[in-house]
């Protein structure tokens, strides 16, 4: 692998199991308001410094983490999910099926992706997994297309005539067979996606449709604290760098594993 | 040609069905009712019931699909339920100002990108590619959102150059614009090099070599202008990004555009409004996709020679 991605791999490590042990390692309470000493400029008591509530900006990035860090992983998974069993489907059985299934893939991805899940947030309760749910309700439908083109390009393959020749139900040939040779791309395209799961995650947060208040995350926290832009840059400063940083991981980890295993993922 | 015309726009038929009514749906279980919105906790059950009537949102929920497509073929997208204006005129007063940012976007983003991506393909496997393809990988990681306010933090709060938000001449373009366009510089960067990387491996890069003309020339006059015509792709269908970003751009700079007028209507539940900016984001996006591809059929002579023989 690259080094590139080594580094990636080794830092995602590290922010994760700082914002996984938030509580056990957090210096401050992250909701507590302490008015005593709002505003104050990163100092050795408060490392990123505190907001206009005097919250500590350090232990809110870390709980922050935890939310956003999540959020971004879950749906990865569930896009995934959805986009490998649709794919797997359309691509083998063909017919009636594949062109539904497409024609759904094809009205959505002609949506404005970012305008479908503001949508979808708005809609139902707003929260976590309505953030979830939202990232995957578009997400899983590149999933299902690069599966489907994969899973047509090697079904008419020696290996798949031999299953067959060998008695195996199309069940079989299809999650036993075809699946594991789908493992590669699904490695990839999730590196690649949770990038953009995490910069997703925090747009929506920022517009205030994600975790609701007092909650931190992320992107809320850059939100919240925007009208002290010029007086207490710190308040947006750090947030936002974990977001740029965390995101930008995953999209170095995605392009190391694309070039690992040598696959042509446009993105 | 023609036929492929045809066909594509035949295709649009189901989808402005499935978007209206993916809207409709969308905007009807939105939580928090409006009705008590408008006239507050206390209002007599009677006036609340009148103001049902009025506005028709006591009938049946198919009814009211039926007559808001009835309404959308006329041009009337239903009046915002705050300020009771047409949200159609809206849009169309607002419809300018986010058609200007994305040009500035793109009048920013197409040299540059396609500028870094050149370089980078043409340089391929030095310390400039590398430089050049990391910074747009970090392109693509920033939040639109903060880079935004970090812009302008620097260029308007710190330095005083321009004003930091609000509608009106270029100056107020400039800062909106380079937000927005520094995640299409960094995707159109990277697609550029791959495109123009892959092209270098054709043989007919090899012929051109054999003949004897120089690198500079082979790159520019020959693989460039080869990869200008995928890369047209890329350039329309990142238009759909713009849209995306606008809402977060106009929001932070105070931009009059569709974005924020968007983010106004979700803020206050204003349903016709949240419809009628997403039924006119996805119609803009759905057509410039269809331009897009005529233009690639136009440009491309293999994809018509291909329609012709078949």
């Amino acid at each position: 692998m690259k080094k590139a991605g080594k580094i990636s791999i080794t830092l995602l490590f590290f922010i994760s199991l700082l914002s996984f042990s938030a509580p056990l390692i957090s210096p401050y309470d992250p909701n507590k308001i302490d008015l005593d000493s709002i505003k104050e400029p990163p100092s050795l008591q408060h490392i990123f410094g505190t907001d206009n509530k005097g919250r500590d900006i350090f232990s809110r990035i870390l709980y922050g983490g935890k939310i956003s860090i999540s959020v971004a992983i879950v749906a990865a998974f569930l896009s995934m999910g959805i986009g490998l069993i649709v794919g797997l489907c359309s691509g083998y059985f063909g017919g009636k099926i594949d062109t539904c299934i497409m024609a759904i893939v094809d009205l959505i991805l002609s949506f404005p992706a970012f305008l479908l899940a503001i949508g979808i947030t708005v809609v139902l309760p707003p929260g976590i997994y309505t953030v979830m749910m939202a990232i995957a309700a578009v997400g899983w439908t590149s999933f299902a297309r690069l599966i489907r083109g994969h899973i047509l390009t090697i079904k008419e393959t020696t290996f798949v005539e031999a299953a067959k020749a060998l008695g195996c139900s199309r069940i079989r040939i299809l999650f036993v067979h075809l699946m594991p040779q789908c493992v590669p791309l699904l490695l990839v395209m999730t590196g690649l996606k949770l990038g953009s799961y995490i910069l997703t995650e925090a747009s929506l947060s920022f517009l205030g449709l994600g975790a609701q208040p007092p909650t931190a995350t992320w992107g809320s926290m850059v939100s919240a604290n925007r009208a002290y832009i010029s007086t207490a840059p710190w308040m947006i400063l750090f947030p936002g760098l974990m977001i740029a940083i965390t995101a930008l991981c995953f999209n170095a980890l995605g392009d190391a594993l694309r070039d690992r295993y040598d696959l042509k993922i446009k993105w | 040609m023609k036929i492929y015309l045809i066909k594509k726009l035949f295709l649009l038929i189901p989808l402005l069905i499935g978007v209206t009514s993916l809207t409709f749906v969308l905007t009807k279980s939105l939580p928090g009712d409006p009705v008590l919105n408008m006239v507050g906790e206390r209002a007599q059950p009677e006036v609340i019931d009148k103001i049902r009537k009025e506005l028709g949102s006591d009938r049946n929920i198919f009814i009211q699909y039926v007559g808001y497509i009835k309404l959308l073929t006329k041009g009337e997208f239903g009046r915002s339920y705050y300020t009771n204006r047409n949200v159609f005129d809206d849009l169309l007063l607002k419809l300018p100002n986010t058609l200007k940012l994305a040009l500035g976007a793109m009048l920013i983003a197409i040299p540059l990108g396609l500028l870094f991506g050149f370089v980078c393909a043409y340089k391929r496997g030095t310390i400039t590619d590398g430089l050049i393809s990391s910074l747009s990988v970090t392109g693509l990681s920033i939040p639109v959102f903060w880079s935004g306010l970090l812009i302008m933090l620097f260029l308007s709060l710190r330095l005083k150059l321009l004003p930091p938000s609000g509608t009106g001449d270029i100056r107020f373009l400039i800062l909106p614009s380079i937000t927005l366009a520094l995640p299409a510089i960094a995707t159109l960067t990277r697609v550029t090099r791959t495109t123009l990387v892959e092209i270098f491996g054709s043989p007919f890069v090899t012929a051109v070599r054999a003949k004897g003309i120089t690198e500079l020339r082979i790159n520019f006059f020959h693989v460039f202008k080869n990869g200008l015509i995928p890369l047209i792709t890329v350039i329309g269908l990142d238009f759909g990004s713009y849209l995306n970003g606008a809402v977060l751009t106009e929001t932070i700079f105070g931009w009059d555009g569709i974005g924020r007028f968007t983010m106004e209507g979700i803020i206050k539940r204003d349903y016709p409004v949240i419809m009628g900016c997403i039924i006119v984001g996805t119609i803009i996006f759905v057509f410039v996709n269809l331009f897009v591809d005529i233009l690639y059929h136009y440009f491309d002579p293999r994809i018509r020679l291909y329609e012709k023989s078949r």
